[in-house]
């Protein structure tokens, strides 16, 4: 076992993969649920698995942990294979969504459960337990019963529990799931505060983006299965992979239309992307963020210049920090273009249900895919 | 299992099984053997002796005879043609038991045993086996015998399998009216318990009447005494010396009327458990709706009441119909000269050794227990599924004609179980009925009677003690496998297949079963034959199905997540199971426990075979005291029975309430 406090945030070139999975399937009877998945992650990161409810994250997870084994494929943890390793002998923390903390054990001995049979004496457990208590912020909890906690606090117990026996490997399974919107945002926090402190390698399963989003250092996005996407929130947010990780971060407009020579076109307006790697007259999907529309001007201009589209303004909600705003043009048949406009821009243009305003939609922030890619 | 045809080519991969996996395979194999020794062979064992049977095969022998010098022989014959000339024996004096034996000399009508004529003996085929005296010979060499020692040769039975055991059975009407008796008297009885019980349960459940904790109490106390304590109490109000006798204008006590009463008596608290259950998990919002629609009383009882419960009915209604068609205490005390299908079980084997008949009789017994077993299982599933969706309790508002009514109907109900148990107390402490009324404590002398005395006491609380403790154990590990031990699929259905078997075997087919496997000298489990242990293994077996689905409930209920944190925390799953499965799930395993302990009490169809002198217990010695017209007596120990089954009741409520409140801070939130 390694000790807590020698085991610093290690450099990451320095260990490319801690734990690295390679073609891994998983079958349940003829439904296949995981399809080649493959991965590294190094050593101290914080990864988010980001994907619809029962696209195959937490079967992923279990087979990590040794719960649930994958039908083909190898887990090597630490330069170890694990693959064939059953639970008890791979060193990893879990934390389910229900938390599983034992009810008939005060919190003090649901954290000890990990440490009691380890030849340590008494005295160093307790100091260990009062250690990980401060550690989560509950130092004056340890008398009492799970059920005598409020949901937050059970999420920090089962939290110590896992760390307590200093894994290498912390996985989360849905771990805020359970929570009221306030708390859930606050531990957020805290999680990603500790996974800092003590530098363990963590995986954590969510199907909520703004979670994977502000917690990850790197997010797997999975859908049926398979791996669409890895990246860092941004590259995620900013370079999309495919329709779907567009669609399923953030928001997107969709628009079917024909590629050719860096742009597509709609109705007579043009817009150059910084796409490639398509043939001339392919059929493309248009994807644009509502917040890369970006307000140009009042009125129609005559001759639209490159990504200019001339549009007029359907109905308009007002959400707080900015208007999220339905265009309409003939250039994008019957689907309105949702734009997101900061209310300085909506002042400043005196922009107004019913009015005519021209949007630009600039090359770096249009994004193109393959149609026939509209899954999910 | 199967691989999904999505994959690519290559090996599943196996997780190598760790020390923990070990010890729960070895655990779970430990329990799946015990279960396979005690009810799987065991059954096998009757199964095949149902098709077993014993005669004389004339065919396989040959005789020669000389004459009178002794030295000039004539041809070989047969048997089977001597016989055939003589008409000698019929196809009923060949059949035989396995202990049966043929004179030959009956088939030479000119035999003396003081002629000089000599007779030759051989076998035709390999297994002819004939005694010469007491040696037992089996060869296909000519033997020859004087006419004095041919006297003293008999043949022995071969055995044959085949339908035989069967045809007899179905073709001999006495035993097969049985089965018509058995289905009257079980119809009969289930009607009256499930109308009954239903009256009370929804008395307790949809009325405000008074002393509902009360009656609930009086109405679990059949489940407290041997089944055939309302017989005795019966026969001392209307037997032959009956104080009420004349309330039955001429009509006998002993036979169906006396079985009925009874059994509905002893199966009352079974079925009102059930009905009660199904009627308490029922909305409160359907009935507003209900109300609402302004449908009456008698409509929404009919539309909205009895579908809710109907499940609970039908349940009860076969649990009841097993509970009397198996019974064998109630028909054996009272019921006379009517036969029942239990009893034919206990005077085929007890009273005429024709053991291979008794298995017979088991099989046909089996048979509808086994189908109430199955319907029973798939409405209990049903049930369940009932009880998940989210609903608001019904509760009832005072009304009061309405809760005079029931309370009426618990009063009636309340009188007649209080009354049966309150006739046997009362029996127990009078002198010499109906002569000297006087109190005194003589029937409590049990070491004047036969049936095993005080020592027959002690035995049953030694069992039950012991069935309670290591039933519990086995029953409630058992479960865990099944219920938490990860892969090994197969053979944990396998398991819960075995667990959920006992249900559907009535205890004399078990009890019967059990001589057929353990009496077997070739058996190197023999030895527990006549023994305590062998009672206690046939007791745990017996009650084995209601323990574990009450374990399987609790474990259930546990988080799933349990084991896997335990492991990634590195602690064995025992540890787990002692500092956590075990508290949490506690009340569930002292309730097993008394279940346990109050069925061994009074168990007697199972143990009625297996007991030994030293052995005797408690409720077969109520059994055989009645038998031996020691009447009083009988009640007493019955009232014996009763006081330590109640005894143990008020004992496990203490503890659980204590264990309860010892651990509650965790259950409260
Ligand atoms: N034990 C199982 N048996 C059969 N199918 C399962 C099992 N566990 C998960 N699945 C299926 O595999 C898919 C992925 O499940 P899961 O990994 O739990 O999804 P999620 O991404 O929501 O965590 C789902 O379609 C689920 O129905
Ligand atoms: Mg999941």
């Amino acid at each position: 076992m390694t000790e807590l406090t020698a085991e610093g945030p290690a450099p990451a070139a320095a260990d490319p993969s801690y734990l690295k999975i390679e073609g891994l399937w998983k079958a349940f009877g003829d439904f296949v649920a995981l399809r080649d998945v493959s991965l590294d992650i190094a050593r101290g990161e914080f990864i988010c698995f980001l994907g619809p409810s029962g696209c195959g994250k937490t079967t992923l997870l279990r087979a990590i942990a040794g719960l649930d084994p994958q039908s083909r494929g190898t887990i090597r943890q630490g330069g170890r294979d694990v693959s064939g390793l059953p639970a008890s002998q791979r060193d990893y923390g879990i934390v389910f969504q229900s938390y599983a903390l034992f009810p008939n054990l005060t919190v003090e001995r649901n954290i000890a459960f990990g440490l009691e049979n380890t030849r340590r004496p008494k005295a160093e457990i307790a100091a260990r337990v009062a250690e990980l208590l401060a550690l989560v912020g509950l130092p004056d909890q340890a008398k009492k019963y799970p059920a005598q906690l409020s949901g937050g606090q059970q999420q920090r117990i089962a939290l110590a529990r896992a760390i307590a026996i200093n894994p290498g490997l912390l996985l989360l399974d849905e771990p805020l799931s359970a929570l009221d919107a306030k708390v859930r945002v606050h531990l957020r926090h805290e999680i990603k505060e500790l996974q800092r402190k003590l530098g363990v390698t963590t995986i954590m399963v969510t199907h909520d983006q703004e979670e994977a989003l502000s917690m990850a250092d790197r997010i797997v996005v999975m859908n049926h299965g398979v791996i669409e996407q890895i990246g860092t929130p941004t590259e995620i947010y900013r370079h999309p992979a495919t329709l779907f990780v567009a669609d399923f971060i953030g928001e997107t407009n969709r628009v079917a239309t024909t590629y050719s020579a860096g742009a597509v076109t709609l109705g007579e307006a043009v817009l150059q992307t910084r796409a490639a790697g398509f043939a001339d007259g392919a059929p493309v999907t248009l994807a644009v963020r509502p917040e890369d529309v970006l307000p140009h001007a009042v009125g129609h201009e005559a001759e639209p210049r490159p990504n200019h589209l001339n549009v007029r303004i359907g109905a308009m909600e007002f959400l707080g920090s900015y208007w999220r705003t339905h265009l309409t043009s003939p250039a994008l048949g019957g689907t309105p273009l949702v734009a997101n406009f900061s209310m300085n821009a909506v002042r400043r243009l005196g922009l107004g249900t019913g009015a005519e305003m021209t949007v630009e939609l600039p090359a770096e922030r249009v994004l193109v895919f393959p149609r026939g890619d509209e899954h999910g | 299992m199967a691989e999904a045809a999505g994959l690519p080519a290559g090996r599943a991969v196996r997780l190598r099984i760790d020390s923990d996996g070990w010890i729960k395979r070895a655990f779970m194999a430990v329990i799946a053997l015990y279960l396979i020794a005690a009810l799987a062979l065991p059954l096998y064992a009757m199964l095949s002796k149902s098709f077993v049977t014993y005669g004389f095969d004339l065919s396989r022998y040959e005789f020669q005879v000389s004459d009178d010098s002794g030295t000039v022989w004539g041809d070989p014959v047969s048997a089977a043609t001597l016989n055939e000339q003589l008409g000698r024996f019929g196809p009923d004096d060949l059949r035989s038991s396995s202990d049966g034996r043929l004179a030959v000399t009956e088939l030479f009508p000119d035999f003396s045993f003081r002629s000089p004529v000599k007779y030759r003996i051989r076998g035709t085929t390999d297994n002819a086996p004939y005694l010469v005296g007491l040696d037992l010979q089996n060869s296909t060499e000519w033997r020859e015998l004087d006419s004095n020692t041919f006297r003293r040769v008999n043949l022995r039975p071969v055995t044959t399998t085949g339908l035989q055991n069967y045809v007899e059975y179905f073709s001999n009407p006495a035993l097969f009216s049985s089965i018509e008796n058995s289905l009257f008297i079980a119809t009969i009885s289930t009607v009256l318990t499930v109308l009954f019980a239903f009256g009370f349960a929804y008395a307790l459940n949809r009325s405000c009447m008074p002393y509902k904790g009360t009656f609930r109490l009086i109405a679990m106390m059949p489940i407290l005494v041997p089944s055939l304590l309302p017989g005795i109490a019966l026969i001392y109000m209307f037997g032959n010396q009956g104080f009420l006798k004349g309330l039955l204008f001429g009509q006998t006590i002993y036979g169906p009327l006396g079985i009925v009463i009874g059994s509905v008596f002893f199966t009352f608290p079974h079925a009102l458990i059930i009905i009660s259950t199904a009627l308490s998990i029922s909305d409160q919002r359907q009935y507003e709706a209900a109300e609402s629609l302004r449908a009456s009383k008698w409509r929404t009882f009919w539309t909205v009441t009895i579908p809710g419960a109907r499940y609970g009915l039908i349940s009860a209604a076969f649990v009841t119909f097993t509970l009397v068609i198996t019974d064998f205490g109630l028909p054996k005390v009272i019921g006379g000269q009517y036969n029942v299908l239990a009893i034919d079980i206990y005077k085929q084997v007890i009273g005429q050794q024709n053991f291979e008949m008794g298995a017979v009789v088991s099989v046909v017994l089996l048979i509808p227990a086994v189908i109430a077993f199955i319907v029973d299982r798939q409405v209990q599933k049903k049930q369940v599924s009932l009880l998940s969706a989210r609903s608001v309790p019904y509760q009832p508002r005072p009304d009061r004609r309405f809760d005079l009514a029931m309370l009426a109907w618990c009063a009636v109900m309340g009188v007649f179980i209080a009354g049966i148990i309150g006739v046997c107390q009362f029996a127990a402490l009078i002198n010499y009925w109906p002569y000297d009324l006087t109190f005194s404590l003589r029937n409590y002398e049990f070491n004047r009677m036969d049936g095993g005395g005080w020592g027959a006491y002690w035995n049953s609380l030694e069992l039950a003690a012991l069935t309670a403790v290591i039933g519990t154990a086995i029953i409630f590990t058992g479960a865990y496998m099944v219920e938490k031990i990860d892969g090994f699929r197969t053979g944990r259905a396998a398991f819960q297949f075995l667990a959920m078997l006992p249900m559907a075997i009535p205890g004399m087919v078990l009890g019967l079963a059990y001589i057929f496997f353990f009496n077997d000298p070739a058996n190197p489990l023999n030895p527990i034959y006549g023994t305590m242990t062998i009672l206690v293994v046939s007791t745990v077996t017996h009650f084995y199905t209601v323990g574990h689905l009450t374990a399987l409930t609790a474990l259930k209920q546990i988080d799933a997540e349990f084991e896997p944190v335990a492991s990634s925390l590195r602690q064995p799953f025992w540890r787990l199971f002692a500092r956590v499965t075990v508290p949490v799930c506690l009340p569930a395993i002292l309730d097993i426990s008394i279940y346990m302990f109050v069925n061994a009490m009074t168990t007697v169809s199972a143990v009625v075979f297996l007991y030994s002198t030293h052995t005797a217990l408690a409720s077969v010695a109520v059994l055989n005291m009645d038998d031996a017209g020691d009447i009083a007596p009988a009640a007493a120990m019955g009232m014996m029975i009763f006081y330590t089954n109640a005894t143990a009741r008020v004992l496990h409520a203490l503890a659980s309430r204590r264990i309860l409140s010892r651990t509650q801070a965790w259950r409260v939130r």
